[in-house]
């Protein structure tokens, strides 16, 4: 039942468990995601938790920010930095975070498996 | 008209370079089909040897299956070409195929010569030559404990390296009397050998190998002509490589004495439509084994096809510079002598195993060789000189004395090349295509990387590439920024300057006021220190948080599994038996690895973010602090038994040491601060190493200033002498508080002072005399960080709102599941990572 479910928007906590400009962990259908709240432009990210290359769940715990317009995170292991849109590591694109569908919905974050 | 048929035989580096040279010009549409014997498309042979450092297959892999069937390319891997008829313009393979060609292009590299020994044949011996080769090594190297190679060449230095990092004892047998013999002088070569000898690969010279029996002790024994012998339980061949021109020679191409396929500066064979390139073509009868010369003939072949015939091949430069087993060895041009009148210049620093010699023509006007052992620092200039005829300056010497590195002394700047000297030869870039990339807009090596692909081959270029980056980049009257990164056109120390200023309290109004952008890793922490040192808030408020890097949020330093570190602080270095006793349970309790750190403290490893809290409210009870393992700002004052104690101390060090420890604990800064105080000039608590040190006389406190450890060790300058208590104080506020002010992120104050105009005068003008008048102000801005100390720990954990972030996941109690922990030495560590690639370290500066 699992891929019919994760069509849906499940409901994973309150906007103000997130904080400003920074990640947060949560689980969503038993896999660690990393979402990001970005205050500046008002957009909310959610990628995978694992460092592909530095192979711990620490992604929540990078600094967001931008190059040349791309918003990213880099890890807070060996500093990768990875496109928040599309999970793209922009040093080696052989590696990438899987992405999540995300968004607010009455004060509530909300996750699904991204199309 | 359909579209015209190349097949090209090989996909090794030539071929394949060929191939994308081919299509990247749209004016024309070729259809490309190309065989391989190989099992994979064209590799990075070149780094081979960085399989046995890591590197998969697919690191190494210069293109793939994706690309060539965008590409409409066709490709048949594991099918050798086999017969050539070029009356029918067909091409045979081993499987059986027949294909048509309009152009035949021949890229099928060389093979590995193995010598007719007797019993050159076995299981476990081996060439260098494919990655299927290195597969075979490594499964040898498994059941070996002994590996020799035999050939000392280039390549049989490479193939020694390989052995030496599967971790068996080797062995380099040359039939010659020196290691590469071909591009080294006796000098060089002897020099080579030492150096080799010194990391304990034994070399033997003169030696010809009869024959491979059965050994007694190891696998084999070769048996050499002397009588001697050598058991060893792997061999590798590397002596020497030959053109693959069987294909070539049975079709009845016109081959060359010695071998290789006869071409012309078109890359055109005897027969027509037919061309061949890379390491099986023969260029006036000379084979060119390295891949520079092979992708100039790509781009000929490529050009001539498309009737161009824009380039032509003329030969190439031989000149190498490599790191063979750890040791830099450069050689450029004619090196034996075989210039008539040549004569040289040789610098030989036997202590520091350096060997120099530049041999220069008759007339001494130009450089005709070079051979460089140990320092390589001068090959750019010397290869520049001598591929652009240039005359050398007054003293030719200088170009190998010990400062030849640096363009002063030898009077040569990149400003002095022409604008047609080849800057990378992998990738035929010259200075004048960098200056056209500068002048279109390139400002950086990886713009300029993008559109010349200069420095992505071989990666030898890469300084000299940097240099006309940057000196183009100053005749364009470019300023060298040292803008903190692209959010913000300021420097940290005019940061400083804002923020104090415009009296800037949050990132926010940063980014509003002067800067652009979202932030990024570089800038939002050196905000974040800024504002903590002139402010002096909690750097957990929430409008920081998102400046910290994880360290200061979860106030530990993260470790390669995602856990983090606990240190408290040991001030001075003194520990009562009772806390010790707390640091042991509590390590007991959460499972936490135990170490001494070389910071006279105790660190305990592995916490988890949710223990993080629990551990801390145990030890603040204890009446323990933070201590600050993770915050750019004071770490340790290290300090020494002093005179309580010692006989030969003149003053309390511990006592004072601690004074100084609680003084300025929390202060934040733009590099980590180390303190050392010595009770006598003895100096066991090496306070010389540090940022300050304090070295007790008879009559008061010496003081020295700016030493590192780490990196790049210096020794701290005294600064002031026989100081009181009180003034030594006053004078570490001030140059504490200096030193926050104007150093660059991430600067120590070691190179804070190096780039300091005026150096140590200036500082003790600033310091001691008070020329800017800013004593006062400074001292009285230390006081204010002094008051507002607070344990970040302990403010942290009475906060229930702080508390929320240390949990796994903001919506389940559950923990990580992926951590895993072995016991070694009856402690625990982390479980060693799935992957065993080395790891590129992102250096968060240019
Ligand atoms: C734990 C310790 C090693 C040990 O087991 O002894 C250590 C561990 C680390 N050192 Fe160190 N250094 C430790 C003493 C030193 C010393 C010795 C000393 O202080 O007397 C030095 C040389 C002295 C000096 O700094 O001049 C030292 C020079 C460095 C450097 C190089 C700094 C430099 O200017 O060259 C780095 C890298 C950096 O800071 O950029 C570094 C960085 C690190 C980091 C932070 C690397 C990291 O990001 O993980 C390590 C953090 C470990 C942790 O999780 O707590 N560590 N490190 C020592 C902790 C001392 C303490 O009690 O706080
Ligand atoms: C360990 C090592 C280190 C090196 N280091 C350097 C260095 O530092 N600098 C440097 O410049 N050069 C270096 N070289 C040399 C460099 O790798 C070669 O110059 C380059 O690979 C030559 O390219 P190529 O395409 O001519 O030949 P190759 O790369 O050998 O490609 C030829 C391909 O053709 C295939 N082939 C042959 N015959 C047939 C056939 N009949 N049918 C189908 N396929 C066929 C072969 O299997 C092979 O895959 C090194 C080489 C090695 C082995
Ligand atoms: S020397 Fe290197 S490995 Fe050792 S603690 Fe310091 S940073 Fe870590
Ligand atoms: S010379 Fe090899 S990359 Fe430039």
């Amino acid at each position: 039942m699992k891929a019919e479910l994760s069509q849906e928007w499940i409901t994973i906590c309150e906007q103000q468990d997130l904080t400003p400009n920074a990640g947060t962990c949560v689980q969503f259908n038993k896999e660690q995601v990393a979402i990001f709240f970005c205050q500046r432009n008002k957009s909310l990210y959610a990628v995978a938790n694992f460092d592909p290359i530095g192979q711990a769940n620490v992604i929540s715990r990078g600094i967001m920010g931008s190059i040349q317009g791309k918003t990213y995170v880099s890890s807070p292991l060996y500093k990768q930095h990875f496109d928040l849109i599309t999970g793209e590591c922009l040093e080696s694109p052989e590696h990438s975070l899987k992405t999540y569908a995300v968004r607010v919905d009455d004060e509530l974050i909300q996750l699904k498996e991204a199309c | 008209m359909s579209k015209q048929r190349i097949i090209v035989v090989g996909n090794g580096m030539v071929g394949h370079k060929f191939i994308d040279t081919i299509i990247s010009d749209d004016s024309v549409d070729y259809e490309v089909i190309t065989f391989s014997e190989e099992s994979r498309l064209a590799y990075d042979r070149v780094q081979l040897s960085y399989f046995f450092s890591g590197k998969s297959a697919d690191d190494l892999a210069l293109t793939d299956a994706t690309y060539y069937q965008e590409n409409g390319i066709k490709f048949v891997l594991n099918d050798k070409v086999v017969d050539l008829d070029f009356a029918n313009k067909q091409v045979v393979t081993q499987s059986g195929r027949i294909e048509d060609y309009d152009k035949l292009v021949l890229a099928t590299g060389s093979f590995p010569f193995v010598p007719p020994i007797p019993g050159n044949d076995q299981e476990h011996c081996h060439v260098y030559r494919t990655i299927d080769d290195l597969e075979g090594i490594t499964e040898s190297g498994k059941t070996s404990k002994v590996g020799v190679v035999i050939g000392g060449g280039l390549l049989g230095l490479e193939a020694g390296n390989a052995l030496v990092n599967l971790g068996l004892e080797t062995h380099i047998v040359e039939f010659a009397p020196r290691l590469m013999a071909v591009q080294l002088d006796d000098g060089g070569g002897a020099l080579l050998r030492r150096k080799i000898e010194d990391l304990g690969v034994k070399v033997h010279t003169e030696k010809a190998t009869s024959e491979i029996v059965a050994g007694e002790f190891c696998r084999y024994r070769m048996n050499f002509a002397d009588g001697s012998f050598l058991e060893t339980d792997t061999i590798i061949f590397s002596a020497g490589i030959r053109p693959q021109d069987e294909l070539a020679r049975s079709s009845g191409l016109t081959i060359g004495e010695r071998g290789g396929i006869v071409i012309n500066n078109h890359c055109q064979t005897s027969v027509a439509d037919v061309y061949a390139i890379g390491e099986c073509a023969l260029w006036e009868n000379f084979i060119f084994g390295l891949v520079a010369p092979g992708y100039q003939m790509a781009k000929v072949a490529a050009s001539h096809i498309k009737g161009e015939a824009k380039h032509v091949f003329t030969g190439a430069d031989m000149s190498t510079k490599l790191k063979l087993l750890g040791v830099d060895v450069a050689s450029i041009g004619e090196v034996h002598g075989r210039t008539a009148g040549a004569q040289s210049y040789t610098y030989h620093d036997e202590i520091e195993q350096v060997y120099k010699r530049l041999i220069v023509s008759a007339d001494g006007k130009k450089v005709v060789g070079a051979v460089l052992v140990g320092d390589v620092e001068a090959y750019g200039s010397l290869l520049q000189l001598m591929l652009n005829d240039m005359d050398l300056p007054e003293n030719p010497s200088a170009l190998i004395l010990p400062t030849a590195g640096d363009e002063q002394a030898s009077g040569l700047g990149v400003e002095a090349l022409p604008d047609s000297a080849s800057i990378c030869s992998c990738f035929d870039v010259s200075k004048g295509d960098i200056k056209e990339a500068v002048a279109a807009g390139c400002t950086s090596m990886s713009e300029l990387k993008g559109s010349t692909n200069v420095s992505t081959g071989c990666g030898g270029c890469s300084s000299l590439a940097k240099q006309v980056l940057d000196s183009e980049l100053a005749n364009l009257g470019f300023e060298v920024k040292n803008d903190i990164c692209e959010h913000f056109a300021y420097s940290r120390h005019e940061l400083v300057d804002i923020i104090r200023v415009k009296k800037i309290k949050t990132f926010d109004e940063m980014l509003n006021r002067c800067g652009e952008g979202l932030g990024c890793e570089i800038c939002k922490p050196a905000v974040g220190s800024i504002l903590a040192s002139y402010w002096n808030d909690y750097v957990l408020e929430d409008a920081h948080i998102e400046l910290q890097d994880t360290n200061d949020i979860y106030l530990g330093n993260m470790q390669k599994d995602g856990t983090y570190s606990v240190v408290p602080r040991v001030a001075g270095g003194e520990i009562t038996p009772d806390k010790l006793i707390v640091l042991g349970s509590v390590a007991k309790e959460f499972d936490l690895y135990t170490k001494l750190t070389g910071g006279q403290r105790v660190d305990l490893f592995g916490a988890q973010l949710h223990e993080l809290p629990i551990i801390w409210k145990k030890l603040i009870d204890a009446g323990f602090e933070t201590g600050h393992a993770y915050g750019k700002s004071l770490r340790t004052v290290k300090s020494c038994v002093g005179s309580t104690w010692c006989r030969y101390g003149v003053k309390d060090s511990v006592g004072f040491a601690i004074e100084i420890e609680n003084r300025y604990k929390g202060l934040r800064s733009p590099h980590k601060i180390k303190f050392g105080v010595s009770g006598c000039t003895r100096e066991c608590a090496e306070a010389q190493t540090k940022d300050v040190g304090l070295i007790a006389t008879d009559k008061g406190w010496n003081m020295y200033v700016c030493g590192n450890g780490g990196m790049r060790p210096r020794h701290g300058d005294l600064f002031a002498t026989d100081l009181t208590d009180e003034m030594l104080q006053k004078y570490t506020d001030r140059f504490l508080m200096f030193y926050i002010r104007t150093a660059d992120r991430l600067q120590r104050t070691s190179v804070w002072l190096e780039n300091l105009e005026g150096g140590l005068d200036y500082l003790r003008e600033v310091i001691i005399e008070d020329k800017l008048n800013i004593a006062e102000e400074l001292e009285s801005e230390m006081a204010e960080n002094i008051k507002n100390y607070q344990c970040e720990w302990k403010t942290t954990i009475e906060s229930p709102e702080k508390m929320k972030r240390f949990k796994h996941f903001a919506n389940s109690e559950e923990l990580d599941n992926s951590l895993s922990f072995t016991t070694q030495r009856e402690q625990r560590f982390p479980s060693s990572k799935a992957s065993a690639q080395p790891i590129k370290i992102i250096e968060l500066t240019e």
